[in-house]
């Protein structure tokens, strides 16, 4: 076991040598969930541009919520170029009996949210009809008016889609990058010939991948813990449950993808083929995990997800940061994220065998 | 008194349909320098591959320091040097001699002491900690080497020790080699270059996975009635 010390001290040292790739490898994850952040957490209330003209009833502007803009107009324009023109998303006209919307609809996504804002606008003018017609009646028939009280299972009211979506997210970074770092690592060595000049020593086979899995996994810890902590503590994640879950899950899921890691390198005869490879084990993970809702993906499709480790990291994940369960709850996931480290192992243990037959 | 260090007896193989060696008879004897000479493709790699039992065999029997291969504990006592240099280029010198020294299970004083003496006999005592990336092709060889004879190898197996190299250093490589091999060593040294043919003790002629010759060079030149190895070849190949 002489020869797995050896290994974790010459990759430490060639880490330590060669800086940039190490700190590249824990910045650019950062970068990406920052981008995601500002992309998913803040766009939230998309603000919204309405025309009317300007004979409209003021209770309607007046009913519209704080992210609409009303722009009132003193003649009936063309529409065709008003909407370019002024950047407006709809306009609407009121009868007395009708309402009348044009929807830009150059992003459909935007279309709802100026829906549900024009249906506030007319709430706005019924209530208002309602109380002239309330006030007129005697006081005893008028019921109490009715009070809502809202209270959320999981998470708040002010929850948004990138908090449904961060612990698998982090995961898929997470996964990502040390697949990429172990596979290229090892590429690397047999390219230069260093592998086969390891393989020509007595160390053994599994002494060489257990000294390749437990280096490059004491950096993913440290990668790990600092991925986290910066959701936590910049990005303002709030996690329910266990931070110790959090990052066991983390570390078994990036141990999984260094031993896959391992695995794959020994997969491919270029670069290119690589890179291919890591895409293939990546890419569908990202439809798999979760990360997009399930409605939207097929029951056998979705069925593929458990062949993958990232399914079960991104299931335990929700149920510790979002749901706040602990142990009973995921221990299934865990062992599934063990399974995967122990098979990809094996696997690269036998595959060794190509280099050397002992 | 000859004392067998290696040897193929009848060693054949395949890959899937290709043969790649076929009928190879080789014996390595104590302070003889072997060559493996043969063009490129003609299974000098394969041949020493199985020979220290990196490859397995689908015929025949391969035999190191008295032990049928492939055996782990023996590759400790094989100095094997590949192809490629084979160094991490960041690491400096003598962090690459303690990495593949602590794999060859060399440890604490006594690798220090092997470390410094090998790197004087490579003639990189000065520049031992500088990085491996501002070496010249010459002397990432030597180090190569230096870590190759390591903990005093009893055989060494050298692909293509002189590939890339100016002529000075491929001179001092063979002395070197010869200076091991009357200190008792046994050596292979699988070459294309079929000049250092006449540098060894016994050459081995391989072509396409056959050995069609072997013996003592200059009784080699005579047979094919040669002057040199090269005529050798280009004689056989107009047979052929």
């Amino acid at each position: 076991m002489n020869g797995i010390k050896a290994i974790i001290e010459r990759l430490y040292k060639s880490m330590l040598k060669n800086v940039k790739i190490p700190v590249l490898m824990i910045l650019v994850p950062l970068a990406v969930l920052t981008l995601m952040y500002l992309v998913f957490d803040v766009n939230n209330n998309t603000s919204i541009r309405l025309g009317v003209p300007d004979t409209t009833n003021t209770t309607f502007i007046e009913g519209m919520p704080d992210n609409v803009e009303v722009i009132t107009y003193e003649l009936a324009p063309v529409l065709e170029t008003l909407l370019d023109a002024d950047d407006l998303d709809a306009f609407v006209t009121i009868a007395d009996k009708s309402l009348n919307i044009t929807y830009k609809n150059e992003d459909p996504s935007k279309t709802p949210a100026v829906q549900r804002a024009v249906e506030k606008g007319v709430q706005a003018i019924e209530n208002e009809r309602l109380e002239r017609v309330i006030s007129a009646l005697p006081e005893e028939a008028v019921l109490s008016e009715m009070e809502i009280e809202t209270s959320y299972l999981y998470g708040h009211s002010e929850s948004t889609f990138f908090e449904k979506m961060f612990p698998i997210l982090t995961g898929l970074l997470i996964f990502f990058f040390a697949l990429l770092f172990t596979s290229i690592m090892l590429f690397r060595e047999r390219t230069a010939g260093t592998a086969e000049r390891i393989l020509s020593t007595s160390v053994r086979r599994s002494g060489i991948i257990l000294g390749y899995l437990t280096g490059f996994g004491l950096f993913m810890t440290l990668q790990t813990a600092i991925i986290v902590l910066y959701s936590i503590y910049l990005l303002d994640m709030n996690v329910t449950g266990s931070l110790a879950f959090v990052f066991v899950i983390n570390i078994l899921l990036a141990l999984s993808a260094a031993a896959a890691g391992i695995f794959v390198s020994m997969l491919a005869n270029t670069e290119f083929q690589l890179m291919i490879i890591i895409l293939l084990i990546t890419v569908p993970q990202i439809f798999l995990s979760g990360l997009i809702p399930f409605v939207h993906i097929g029951d056998w499709f979705n069925g593929i997800g458990y062949g993958f480790p990232l399914r079960y990291a991104g299931e335990a994940l929700t149920e510790v940061i979002i749901k706040g369960n602990g142990w009973p709850y995921i221990w299934n996931e865990l062992l599934a994220l063990m399974l995967f480290i122990t098979g990809f192992t094996v696997l690269a243990i036998l595959k060794m065998k190509k280099y050397r037959r002992t | 008194m000859t004392e067998i260090i290696a040897s193929l007896r009848e060693a054949e193989k395949k890959f899937f349909f290709k043969q790649v060696l076929t009928d190879i008879n080789l014996t390595v004897n104590r302070g003889e320098i072997v060559g493996l000479i043969g063009p490129e493709e003609s299974g000098k790699t394969t041949c020493l591959r199985c020979l220290i039992g990196m490859e397995d065999l689908t015929g025949g029997e391969a035999h190191v320091l008295n032990k049928k291969m492939p055996k782990l504990s023996v590759l400790n006592r094989i100095g094997y040097m590949s192809q490629e240099t084979a160094l991490y280029e960041t690491l400096t010198a003598y962090e690459n001699m303690v990495f593949f020294g602590k794999l060859k299970n060399l440890k604490g004083r006594n690798l220090k002491d092997e470390i410094d003496k090998k790197l004087r006999l490579v003639e990189l005592q000065d520049a031992g900690h500088k990085a491996v990336s501002k070496f010249s092709n010459s002397m990432k060889r030597r180090l190569s080497l230096a870590i190759t004879l390591l903990g005093e190898p009893p055989f060494i197996v050298l692909d293509e020790p002189t590939a890339g190299i100016d002529p000075k250093s491929r001179i001092w490589v063979w002395n070197q080699l010869r200076t091991f091999a009357d200190a008792g060593t046994g050596i292979i040294v699988a070459t294309q270059m079929m000049s250092e043919a006449e540098q060894c003790d016994t050459a081995a002629l391989l072509m396409d996975g056959k050995i069609f010759a072997q013996g003592k060079p200059k009784k080699l030149m005579d047979e094919f009635n040669a002057s040199t190895i090269e005529e050798v070849f280009i004689n056989k190949e107009a047979v052929i």
